[in-house]
């Protein structure tokens, strides 16, 4: 997030895409409700699915999955057509305007209507309540970016903002909601084939010459290595012999599970450290028993570059250990010299090494974290980014086509799968589904399917029916309603024995590498049915 | 000087003088900022003042009655006081009347050690209750695993319907029916768990008594016997700032105040507030297991690590760096992120390493 | 009757008006109305006759009412099988239906037209000026005796003009609060707010009370009338009229009423070629008493339970949906229209130093004749009671009165004269309210009273307040064993001490008052507690379980009035003997005590 959750009860208009904030992120819709029933802030939720913040909302437009490029430039349209665009911030702090405007100047709200299905009169309110807010915070998650042009709908969203003078002011920002606790941590050290910690790449000199220093080896591999599904996809080919998994259950998370076990299966030696023996775990040569966050001292950052304290409550059952000593315990059996009296002192290097972390320690972030870039030790956090310029000096706007998905319904495939997670259960399960109160709200995995689809097909709640792609077929009990359209189901991922990424298809975005987990086509049936 | 700050003369129960506020706070709220005590049941610092518990009672000269201090706005000049012998007295006659129309019993209570009622009374020195009642017992809602309602130790204070209204915005329950039949109620009066609640245990959070407890842990530890552990939730990337509340090295439940500074200000969902008892779970590994002919054995530190080490050595000579590839992890702390990537990197000597941020 | 204020005798020709009030309505009514038709048909008089139907004419214990105007003769309890006796005998015959005609309670003699009735004579009707001479349902028979005159020559003044002329008439609001009703406005008018609301408060809570019922069954253009006054007063273009479910005639009415008025252009933009717009809609309220209480009422408005919210702030300065808001009664509203017409001025020639203008009572209990009242402020008890409600039935004695409903107190037979208003109500402990006026005599047992109103008040509660959701609750307790000598002295100060703490501890009137019933009744009936607790014994012979039941021969004058009252054959008499009671066969009724008229049974 540029801004903070905070902040959400600051913002006069709140654009809520692609996340499903009441079941994903609760605690921050509850942040946004409150600011709707303050009665300062509106709400407008642009979502296929009829999410429940759409009660709270001051208007609710419904796209075609996949088609948030196309509804992004139509707002766009509509607020340079009726000149409410930030025009003082636009020349002094973007550059690339015109590239914008000649890209969105197609995207008329007819033609908008056309693509989207949003109607055109809700799209131009939406466009004039957004462009006139003093200040107007954007918030999204995996529905904008879990698509095959998900870097694009990002940019969208970017463009947007600075269109209107949002980034960099109080109360508004782009604001993406991370699904999991350290995601954003994960990002931030490193944990990513292109960079080191604080987003350093690898292909500089200089920061290879910096880390290898402190790391006391001679060099450090320049080329940015694999990406998740390039990993599996060199696993399946045989170029990658041996994988060390961490806390990941990429057998249920990842797209095309076939796929994922295929190349799992492929390997000469296949390391996973995690609590429990997850699905990928029974795959494993070795297993390692891993503290959970109970166990341990750390810390994480969240999704609004807070960084807080973990901190150890319980021992951990039998011979479990934090994951760093037991990494830490195997470099030094390849004669590799690591070893850290704590956590605490892991951190310390970080920060030595980290320019964004750079001022913080344990000390400084017991009571209430710190936000980065915290560059120093009397720097307080911040709250805000980009808050006297960008990065990169001005703002760059991208102008961006839409394309449509990468699977499109036909009559063998007639509905749009779109998957994604529900409020009482987390990820791929592996804690959440041993609950007991987690699994009385939600114990069975549930295809929503919108309830004329339903009629047309027999389909009544409770009923056993199949979904099938062109990579695989699950079973499942059917949810009738309202929550989804016409011609589109919703299954959530958390359910091992109903692996829906069987059935989603590993398209990629091609710059972020990301799989387009909202749309793929399938088939619904009732079982029994060929 | 500041034409925001009002001056108030307070005579209190350990305390006579002047006490400084700002333009716009209660009385109720002035005194508390100077530490002045008045006792309070309704009153919750994160929700709007609803002036119905009639404790935080007042008499201000000039004023006629007596208005509750939660309610009434802070003037400059005025002159309070806070422990006179009408206040006492009613202040008493309102504990004694919820005494009689309710059954707390404290022996048979979860919340013993952790009930503002309990406390009240105490601080009133009531002996005995003056009042006759005709009290009959109502049944409870114990039809969830996370959450027991006791309408018998409910004083209608009114809190859970605002933290459920105006803290979390779900409007699950509201005040039903009326007089001394006034309930705290679900939309038809359904249980809770066939309602629309979420069960984030706002409500719980914010109960100045035994009305509403934690079914997890409830006879699992009494308030004293809990230590507090402040960490950050581990489930979604919001960061709750949340207490475990251990006992003999189990969680027995899990807490957050507003009290803690954090992005969720003491609120929590279902998840964080209830999703906890997979940390004890039997499933959870305790020691490293080898494959051997297909099957996992249990076996040593020294020697898995040693495997492991040797194996990755011999592929690394053998088929070079890049043919060993890294999954960390969002789950794990920074720490163990950066140690993974330093494993990577420096150790063997790849840059592959991912974890599923895009999933 | 005093009808000078706006004359509602028709400019021409001849009128049958037939009540159609929710008492009248009742006892068919309608078919009266339409049996009417019928016979003046018949009888080839339609030319002649015009027949109409009305609101209330307030004499609801006579009703159906059908009223031969002129000369203004009185037909009562009127069935429909005695409408083509009238319509003969009166209207062809010219003569009159001897036994549908008015008695007297003091002469017994049958009384010709309303004009010369004790009920009607005294009477000064301001509010009810046309309830039960006008089709409440036709905007023009409003407008024929001089309806929208007054906001015509508000719209000629400033808005702060019209709050000084009401202001100057001295106006207090109805609903039992009896703030001045300029000033009032004037908080609302000087309120900054973007835009404001107005609310007509017809949710009419008190039991027994039904006079703001009364007017906007009868008269509801009045209503009407005066909120657009007021909404111009005070700048609101919206307003409501919160009406409680239980009228269903008077919502229907009101719909109507706005809906006639919309057409004519008297509601919606520019309303009377002024530049003022004014909208009204109606709201159902779903009968809970503490709804009648302006905060809980605005609640209620917003779609939320109605429970009061604390004050400050006022709903004048953050009223209905967080903007100001102006309340005020029925009956306040209907004031209205005169003072504009008439003037401020001569308003406040009527009426007492402090309270001017008239008050509605509603006339009930142990009276002979129940119904609404109008009288000028300063009327005395004793003329509203004798003369007007013709007296107590069965030449007993009044004991006391009970004014205000649950929120009062009773007035003692030693305050007999006290002229009615709000000072002097106040002073002798009990206060004006909206005007419930409530008889007893001696077989009222003041404890059951003070009972049977807490029992109200109880069930009523919002439930916020801890003192008044279970003080009261234990105060009705306590009552109940008084009642059934189950109590102590030490009982009966903690009774007293209690009432003292939910007064002083409630947020709402509903809290503050509730005790009052108590309080009054043991400030002047303390002995008849005492006879409870000390003596096991009612001395009315009200409380069950205090009454034994058996004949006190040497009290029993042998009359067998008690045998013939008895429904259950449970008494035994013989001429000349003293009556004895089968306790087995006995229900305990009552029918015995209230038959026997030497306090003969124990």
């Amino acid at each position: 997030m540029t801004n903070s959750i905070e902040e959400l009860e600051k913002a006069d208009v709140i654009l809520v895409a692609g996340s499903n904030t009441t079941g994903m992120h609760p605690v921050i819709a509850s942040t946004i409700k409150r600011a709707v029933r303050s009665g300062k802030t509106k709400v407008v939720v642009v979502d296929p699915r009829k999410i429940e913040l759409v009660n709270h909302a001051e208007l609710w437009l419904r796209p075609k999955p996949g088609t948030d490029v196309a509804w992004l430039n139509g707002l766009m349209h509509v607020i340079i057509n009726e000149d409410l665009h930030a025009k003082g911030y636009i020349a002094e702090r973007t550059e690339g305007f015109e590239d914008l405007k000649q890209a969105v100047s197609t995207y008329s709200p007819e033609r908008v209507e056309e693509i989207s299905g949003i109607p055109k009169a809700d799209l131009i309110e939406a466009a004039r309540l957004y462009a006139k807010a003093p200040a107007a915070s954007i918030i999204y998650a995996m529905g904008i970016t879990q698509h095959i042009n998900g870097t694009d709908g990002v940019k969208s969203v970017a463009n947007l903002a600075m269109l209107c003078g949002n980034v960099g002011i109080e109360g508004g920002g782009v604001n993406p909601l991370r699904g999991q606790n350290n995601v954003q941590g994960a990002c931030d050290m490193g944990g990513l084939p292109n960079v080191f910690s604080g987003y350093q790449p690898v292909t500089s000199k200089e920061v290879r010459e910096k880390m290898g220093r402190a790391w006391g080896v001679e060099s450090l591999p320049e080329k940015p290595g694999l990406t998740i599904v390039e990993i599996v996809d060199g696993a399946v080919k045989g170029d990658i012999k041996a994988m060390y998994i961490m806390g990941e259950n990429p057998v249920v998370s990842d797209p095309d599970s076939h796929h994922v076990r295929r190349g799992l299966n492929s390997l000469d030696f296949l390391v996973v450290q995690d609590i429990f023996l997850n699905r990928t775990a029974r795959l494993a040569d070795v297993v390692l028993p891993a503290c959970c966050f109970a166990e341990k001292d750390g810390t994480f950052t969240n999704t609004e570059r807070r960084v807080q304290l973990v901190r150890k409550a319980v021992e951990p059952p039998g011979d479990a250990r934090p994951d760093w000593e037991i990494l830490c315990d195997l470099a030094r059996h390849m004669g590799y010299p690591m070893s850290y009296p704590n956590a605490s002192a892991i951190f310390d290097e970080i920060a030595s090494l980290t320019p964004s972390y750079a001022g913080m320690d344990y000390a400084r972030l017991a009571d209430g974290g710190l936000q980065w870039p915290c560059p120093s030790k009397d720097h307080p956090g911040t709250k805000y980014l980009h808050k006297d310029g960008f990065a990169r000096g001005k703002g760059l706007f991208h102008g961006i086509e839409w394309i449509s998905p990468a699977e499109g319904t036909d009559e063998k495939y007639p509905f749009l799968l779109t998957t994604g997670r529900v409020l009482y259960q987390y990820h791929t399960g592996t804690m959440s589904r041993r609950s007991v109160a987690l699994n009385e709200r939600y114990p069975e995995c549930l295809v929503e399917i919108n309830e004329e689809d339903a009629e047309r097909l027999g389909i009544k709640s409770g009923d056993k029916i199949r979904v099938s792609s062109r990579r695989g077929r699950i079973e499942a009990t059917a949810s009738v309603g309202d929550s989804v359209d016409l011609g589109t189901i919703f299954i959530p991922f958390h359910f091992a024995e109903v692996p829906v990424n069987e059935l989603t298809i590993a398209a990629l975005d091609p710059i972020a590498k990301i799989p387009e987990f909202k749309v793929c086509a399938v088939r619904v049936e009732m079982v029994g049915e060929e | 000087m500041d034409k925001d700050i009002i001056t108030l003369t307070v005579h209190g129960k350990d305390f006579l003088g002047k006490v400084q506020g700002r333009k716009g706070q209660t009385v109720l709220e002035v005194l508390r900022d100077n530490h002045i005590h008045v006792p309070t049941l309704c009153y919750h610092p994160k929700m709007p003042p609803y002036g119905g518990c009639r404790l935080c009672i007042v008499e201000i000269e000039n004023m006629r009655g007596l208005p509750p201090s939660c309610t009434t706005p802070a003037v400059d000049g005025m002159v309070v006081h806070t422990h006179t012998d009408r206040v006492f007295q009613v202040r008493k006659s309102v504990l004694e009347l919820l005494l009689a129309y309710g059954d707390h019993n404290c022996l048979l209570c979860e919340q013993t050690g952790n009930c503002e009622l309990q406390d009240l009374v105490y601080e009133h020195g009531i002996e005995k209750i003056r009042f006759k009642s005709d009290y009959k017992s109502k049944p409870l809602d114990d039809s969830n695993s996370m959450i027991v309602r006791d309408p018998n130790k409910c004083v209608l204070c009114g809190r859970c319907v605002r933290a459920c209204l105006e803290v979390q915005v779900n409007g699950v329950i509201d005040v039903a029916l009326r007089g001394s039949d006034s309930c705290i109620s679900t939309f038809n009066g359904m249980s809770l768990k066939d309602s629309n609640c979420v069960f984030c245990g706002e409500c719980v959070s914010v109960c100045p008594t035994g009305a509403l407890t934690f079914k997890q842990a409830r006879f699992k530890g009494r308030p004293w016997e809990l230590k507090k552990v402040q960490t950050t939730c581990t489930y979604c990337g919001v960061g709750c700032q949340m207490e475990l509340n251990i006992k003999d090295n189990e969680i027995v439940k899990v807490t957050s105040s507003h009290e803690i500074r954090g992005p969720n200000v003491g609120n929590l969902c279902i998840k964080g507030r209830f999703g906890y008892d997979w940390v004890k779970h039997p499933d959870r590994l305790k020691t490293p297991l080898i494959r051997e002919e297909g099957i996992f054995r249990e076996a040593s530190w020294e020697e898995a690590l040693s495997l492991i080490a040797q194996r990755f050595e011999n592929i690394r000579v053998k088929s070079g760096p890049d043919s060993i590839a890294f999954f960390t992890s969002a789950r794990c702390t920074n720490e163990e992120n950066y140690i993974m990537s330093k494993f990577a990197r420096a150790v063997i000597g790849t840059n592959n390493i991912d974890h599923c941020a895009r999933l | 009757m005093h009808t000078e204020t706006i004359s509602p005798l028709p400019a021409k020709g001849r009128q049958l008006l037939v009540c159609r009030g929710t008492g009248c309505e009742s006892q068919k009514a309608n078919l009266i109305f339409g049996a009417l038709k019928d016979e003046i048909f018949k009888a080839g008089l339609a030319d002649d006759y015009k027949v109409k139907f009305t609101g209330c004419h307030g004499l609801c214990q006579m009703g159906p009412t059908v009223i031969v105007q002129p000369p203004g003769t009185f037909y009562c309890n009127v069935a429909p099988e005695d409408v083509a006796e009238i319509v003969k005998v009166d209207l062809v015959e010219g003569g009159k239906v001897d036994r549908l005609l008015f008695i007297d309670p003091q002469s017994k003699e049958r009384v010709l037209t309303y004009h010369e009735m004790a009920y009607f004579n005294p009477q000064r009707r301001i509010v009810l000026r046309n309830c039960g001479f006008i089709n409440p349902e036709d905007i023009d028979d409003y407008i024929e005796v001089g309806g929208y005159e007054g906001i015509r020559r508000a719209l000629s003044l400033t808005p702060l003009e019209v709050i000084e002329e009401v202001k100057s008439s001295g106006l207090r609001g109805r609903g039992g609060g009896g703030f001045p009703t300029g000033t009032k406005w004037e908080f609302c008018n000087k309120s900054p707010g973007d835009q404001k609301y107005l609310i007509c408060n017809a949710d009419e809570g008190d039991p027994g009370a039904f006079m703001d019922r009364a007017v906007l069954e009868g008269d509801p253009h009045s209503v009407l009338e005066g909120m657009m006054i007021a909404g111009y007063a005070i700048g609101a273009t919206k307003a409501y009229i919160y009406c409680r479910a239980e009228y269903p005639l008077a919502h229907e009415r009101s719909l109507i009423a706005i809906d006639q008025a919309t057409q004519r252009g008297y509601l919606g933009k520019g309303i009377f070629g002024s530049d003022f717009d004014f909208e009204i809609k109606v709201k159902l309220g779903a009968g809970a008493f503490v709804c009648g209480e302006e905060t809980a009422l605005m609640a209620s408005i917003e779609g939320k339970r109605g429970m009061p919210m604390p004050r400050p702030p006022f709903p004048a300065v953050k009223g209905l949906f967080g903007k100001p808001t102006n309340i005020n009664n029925v009956e306040t509203f209907a004031n209205i229209p005169v003072i504009l017409t008439k003037g401020g001025d001569w308003f406040a020639r009527v009426g007492t130093e402090k309270s001017k203008g008239t008050k509605v009572f509603a006339l009930a209990g142990k009276i002979n004749y129940s119904g609404l009242v109008e009288i000028p402020m300063g009327t005395s008890l004793r003329q509203i009671v004798d003369e007007i409600g013709g007296g107590i039935p069965n030449k007993r004695k009044f004991k006391a009165a009970q004014t205000g409903g649950p929120s009062g107190g009773c007035i003692p037979a030693e305050h007999f004269d006290i002229p009615m208003d709000y000072e002097n109500l106040t002073q002798v402990g009990s206060i004006m309210g909206s005007g419930g006026l409530i008889v007893t005599d001696e077989t009222t047992c003041m404890v059951d009273m003070a009972k049977f109103f807490l029992s109200f008040t109880q069930k009523e509660s919002c439930g916020k307040c801890v003192q008044c959701r279970l003080g009261t609750k234990n105060m009705l307790e306590t009552l109940t064993a008084i009642s059934e000598g189950k109590a102590t002295m030490e009982d009966l100060d903690l009774l007293l001490e209690l009432a003292q703490d939910v007064k002083a501890g409630s947020l709402c009137g509903l809290g503050q008052t509730a005790p009052n019933p108590v309080l009054s009744t043991i400030r002047y009936f303390r002995d008849e507690y005492e006879a409870h607790i000390l003596r096991k014994e009612c001395p009315a012979r009200v409380c069950r379980s205090l009454i034994k039941f058996q004949v006190n021969e040497a009290a029993c004058t042998m009359c067998g009035s008690c045998f013939k009252a008895c429904p259950v054959g449970a008494i035994t008499w013989q001429k000349k003997q003293p009556a004895h009671i089968d306790k087995e066969k006995c229900i305990k009724c009552r029918s015995c005590i209230l038959a026997c008229k030497f306090h003969a049974i124990d």
